[in-house]
């Protein structure tokens, strides 16, 4: 019967009217900014540096090893080695990076960096109210470096099954260490 | 009861009072103007607004809630907006007609608000042929459509407006046939006369009111159509398609034009369904009597106000008919059915003597059984042989 | 001697040439054109006669950056090639990489893969159905109620791989990630909500006599015509020929599922409509199985390096029948890091061939819901 289309079409959105009044899977809209939804764990916007402790020079986990740079799809990135070497968490001499730029405006956010980095002293951020007034997109050393309890408050999991991994190595790198140093003990004849 | 019921009466009575006595019947014509103008005006404000978030609700989204509490100042925010937009008048277009054209659209929808009973003795003219000055000025509202188009030196505007025009020449044909049945049915053009023999209930508690006959609830579903229909209402908004190549006759109008001519569709669109009230639904009257403490033009503003609802849910609902299944729809169905449904009315009343218990169960049969049996007829030719179920096939 | 190059001419219009033609540019700047995309439509009266895409204001050189990108860096730009799926254009990159380099693909993944490809599939063909009602003039109720399960979809997938759009997941090997916990959980209830989305989709569109009044008997595409020009994807089926590339390469792991194929028999838009509406229903099926049957395990082989993949020298096409056709990628490896050719077979690209032969003869309001029912999207179309 002509018309018996159009009645159920009415019927499903009078249904979807009356609907939004009561029911919140009916009405999805998150009214922004006075409402926003929280992140899920994973989201990734853009790269940040990690570092250890308090300082952000002296406890950058980054040793400038410029694989992120060089996987990086857009070439958005520029490491710069720094020349004197520090012990990292391990004890071994490292250098820091003197130059870290990351071109956010190119940056697509795609996180082959934070999967390449042998250090995990990379990782994404979950900011995403980037938009500037100014061009001023190109973030340097000191922009980017975030403390690890950032790190822990944005990716928790992740974290902390970094950290564990990191006290894992350190651990074996101890026990490396006190087994080279200690002279081995005579057998008594 | 009555007091409120001519509130609006009395209150123009003693502000003409103000006047010398000279000039009291202009006073009294400018002060009824000036009431409709704000009232329909304001309405037009309302009901941009309430479109909006009508149709949010229904797509499951807000619709503007910033400006004003619930957005209700949007409509001033789009005023402002419109105002101080640029007015851009093509070189070549031909100025006085273009200027002309939304004035030409306006204007005379304002003077069909002139007839309608709003109230119980609320009407600002009464003509005795009320009903026929209303089409005409409906009609003359057609030729600005013509003059956007021409004026504007666009062969897409031309086209645009040439198929606006064909739209509406073509609806008012049924429009015109769904109300004829009410005029014999009250022996009178004359539309507060239309809506007093309207007036008692039939077995104590159905009104009189003209939907609740077959013939009746027919016409009023084809007033409707042909209402969407004239005024550009989607499913009938081709000609203001806004996914369409050709934007329509609207295209070189910018500014407070371009508002001016959706004052002019929604000032249509409002006195047409006013009309609708009043022939079908029974004007001002109370469902009931136990309900006429509401007064009259309470009523009225009610039911006008479930008629746009509808409005814009079938807005919110309906894809868009192309032109040619447009017309076809009106010439081939609405016309035909509007003339069954005269048909029917005529026997309505002829059959209205028959005394016998069971007569009018007897006289709803027949007329309901004719006018379904015409409705599927015609629609299956309208469909034109389609009708075939869909078959799909599978592979594994 | 080398002679001057012709003169470039206006394009013939033959036995119409007396004829007072009207020729409109559906500018690159349109409402309904998907994206930036122009035609060139010759009206005569309200009939159009001739119509030429005009397309490539979307071009970004895709093909010739990733010849200088390692294979690697080219799958966060696959992600944008199809923006809408990004999920299944990973999945035919890494399918041909991983025929190049002679890769096996640990078992968890490739049931990870399809249950991401089938999600896609499922918003895809959804947002496909909202957008051809918008063009025919709905006002957008359709494309909100597909946009709010898209909405759920969209939001299984921030928490698989951290971006809601350009998911850049799938790597050579495997995946990126492992599911999180309570994933399966959230996309078996994301799979049951849609069917109950789609019978209330169904019961507001399918028998709407408007839709059906637009959409049928206009854009028919002939199965011959079909066939010879390339037309994959939905859009064949509906033309009634028997070819889904998930039932004729079984590539991954879809000789395991029971699912059927809708084909369609007369090819018009409403045809088109349907077999998607149908396909749904079928990636539905599939989602049900994969969720179910999903084993234990690593997401990808250990020994798969991630940086530096030098496939040895040779050529390799790989394709899946992503939600707008059969999407391939045709690698040639000169040993080096980075591909010697890489090209793109565009499904949009090769559907939108047959955009004239079907609007000839219809009207211009027809023209927009035609092109609609082809879904194209741009990023695909000019990569």
């Amino acid at each position: 019967m002509l018309g018996r289309g159009l009645l159920r079409g009415f019927f499903e959105t009078g249904r979807n009217f009356c609907g939004s009044y009561y029911d919140p899977a009916r009405l999805t809209t998150v009214q922004y900014p006075e409402e926003k939804l929280a992140p899920q764990e994973n989201a990734r916007t853009v790269p940040f540096l990690v570092y250890d402790g308090e300082d952000p020079l002296a406890g950058l986990r980054c040793t400038a090893c410029t694989i992120c740079a060089q996987e990086c799809p857009a070439h958005c990135m520029e490491v710069v080695k720094d020349t004197e070497k520090k012990a990292d968490y391990l004890g071994k001499m490292q250098v820091k990076p003197r130059v870290f730029a990351i071109d956010m405006s190119v940056c697509m956010g795609c996180g082959i960096c934070v999967e390449v980095c042998p250090f995990d002293s990379i990782k994404m951020d979950q900011v995403f109210e980037l938009a500037r007034e100014d061009r001023r997109m190109l973030l340097q050393l000191k922009d980017l470096a975030k403390s690890n309890a950032y790190f822990h408050q944005i990716h928790p999991g992740e974290a902390a099954a970094v950290d564990e991994a990191r006290a894992e190595e350190k651990r074996k790198a101890q026990a490396k260490r006190a087994t080279a140093a200690a002279p081995a003990t005579p057998a008594i004849l | 009861m009555s007091a409120l019921d001519s509130i609006f009466i009395s209150t123009e009575h003693w502000l003409a009072g103000l006047a010398p006595a000279g000039v009291r019947p202009l006073v009294s014509m400018l002060l009824i103007i000036a009431g409709l103008m704000a009232v329909f005006g304001s309405c037009f404000a309302l009901t941009t607004i309430l479109e909006r978030k009508i149709l949010g609700r229904m797509q499951n989204r807000y619709g503007p809630n910033r400006v004003g509490p619930c957005g209700l100042f949007q409509p001033l925010a789009d005023g402002v907006k419109m105002l101080i937009k640029e007015d851009i008048v093509p070189f070549s277009a031909d100025q006085a007609v273009h200027f002309l054209a939304p004035v030409a659209l306006t204007a005379p929808i304002w003077l069909a608000f002139a007839v309608l009973p709003f109230g119980r003795g609320m009407s600002a003219i009464e003509l005795d042929a009320g009903i026929l000055f209303f089409f005409a000025i409906g009609s003359a509202s057609e030729l600005a459509v013509f003059m956007a188009g021409w004026s504007s030196q666009n062969k897409y505007s031309l086209l645009g407006a040439m198929r606006a025009i064909a739209q509406m020449i073509s609806y008012e044909v049924p429009l015109v046939l769904a109300s004829i049945p009410v005029l014999i049915a009250a022996s009178s053009l004359s539309l507060p006369e239309i809506v007093q023999a309207q007036s008692g209930f039939v077995m104590g508690w159905i009104p009189r009111w003209n939907v609740f006959t077959p013939w009746g609830l027919a016409g009023f579903a084809l007033f409707m159509i042909a209402a969407a229909a004239e005024s550009n209402r989607c499913p009938f908004d081709l000609p203001e398609g806004e996914s369409e190549l050709i934007a329509g006759f609207l295209t070189e109008y910018s500014g407070f034009k371009y508002a001016l001519f959706f004052l002019g569709e929604y000032l249509g669109l409002f006195a047409v369904t006013g009309l609708g009230v009043t022939l079908f639904l029974g004007g001002w009257q109370a469902p009931a009597r136990w309900l006429e403490w509401l007064p009259s033009w309470g009523w009225f503003a009610a039911k006008f106000g479930v008629l746009i609802f509808l409005f814009i849910w079938a807005r919110a609902t309906l894809p868009r008919l192309r032109l040619d299944q447009l017309l076809n729809f009106a010439w081939k169905f609405l016309v035909p059915l509007a003339l069954v449904n005269l048909f029917v009315a005529v026997a309505w009343w002829q059959s209205g003597v028959w005394q016998f218990p069971g007569a009018l169960e007897l006289r709803w049969l027949l007329g309901t059984g004719l006018l379904a049996g015409v409705y599927v007829w015609l629609g299956r030719a309208l469909k034109g042989g389609k009708t075939a179920e869909h078959h799909y096939n599978y592979a594994e | 001697m080398i002679a001057a190059p012709p003169e470039p001419q206006a394009p013939g219009l033959g036995d119409f040439a007396n004829h007072d033609l009207l020729e409109v540019s559906m500018g690159p700047h349109h409402p309904s054109t998907h994206g930036v995309f122009r035609m060139n439509v010759v009206l005569d009266g309200e009939r159009v006669v001739k119509l030429t895409p005009v397309f490539g204001y979307l071009h970004r050189n895709h093909e010739k950056i990733a010849e200088k990108n390692s294979y690697l860096a080219s799958i966060p730009y696959t992600d944008r090639l199809d923006y809408i799926c990004s999920m299944t254009n990973n999945w035919a990159y890494v399918l041909s990489v991983e025929k190049l380099a002679g890769l096996m693909v640990a078992e968890r993944a490739e049931y990870i893969r399809v249950i991401v490809a089938e999600l896609t599939r499922l918003f895809n063909h959804a947002c496909l159905a909202g957008f051809l009602l918008q063009d025919m003039g709905a006002l957008g109720t359709p494309l909100m109620y597909a946009f709010r399960e898209r909405e759920k979809i969209l939001d299984l997938f921030e928490s698989l791989s951290g971006s809601r759009m350009m998911c850049n997941y799938m790597r050579f090997g495997g995946c990126r990630c492992d599911l999180p916990a309570g994933w399966r959980e959230q996309a078996a209830k994301v799979a049951a909500d849609f069917v109950f989305f789609l019978d209330q989709f169904e019961a507001l569109l399918s028998e709407n006599e408007i839709l059906r009044a637009r959409s049928e008997g206009v854009g028919v595409l002939p199965r011959g015509l079909a066939v010879n020009a390339g037309v994959t994807g939905p859009g064949l089926r509906a033309s009634g020929v028997n070819y889904d590339v998930r039932k004729v390469d079984r590539y991954g792991i879809y000789d395991r599922f029971k699912f059927r194929v809708p084909l369609g028999e007369r090819g018009d838009v409403f045809d088109r409509y349907m077999v998607r509406i149908l396909e749904m229903r079928e990636s539905v099926k599939i989602l049900d199985q994969a969720l179910r049957d999903i084993p234990a395990g690593a997401i990808m082989d250990p020994k798969v390096k991630l940086r530096n993949l030098r496939p040895k020298p040779g050529e390799a096409y790989g394709r899946i029948e992503s939600p707008k056709g059969e999407l391939g990628f045709y690698l040639i490896s000169d040993g080096g890091p980075t591909p010697w050719r890489y090209r793109v077979r565009p499904p949009s690209l090769i559907n939108l061939t047959v955009l004239e032969d079907m609007c000839l003869g219809h009207t211009i309001a027809d023209v927009v819901i035609i092109l609609g029912s082809i879904d194209i999207v741009l990023g695909e179309v000019d990569r």
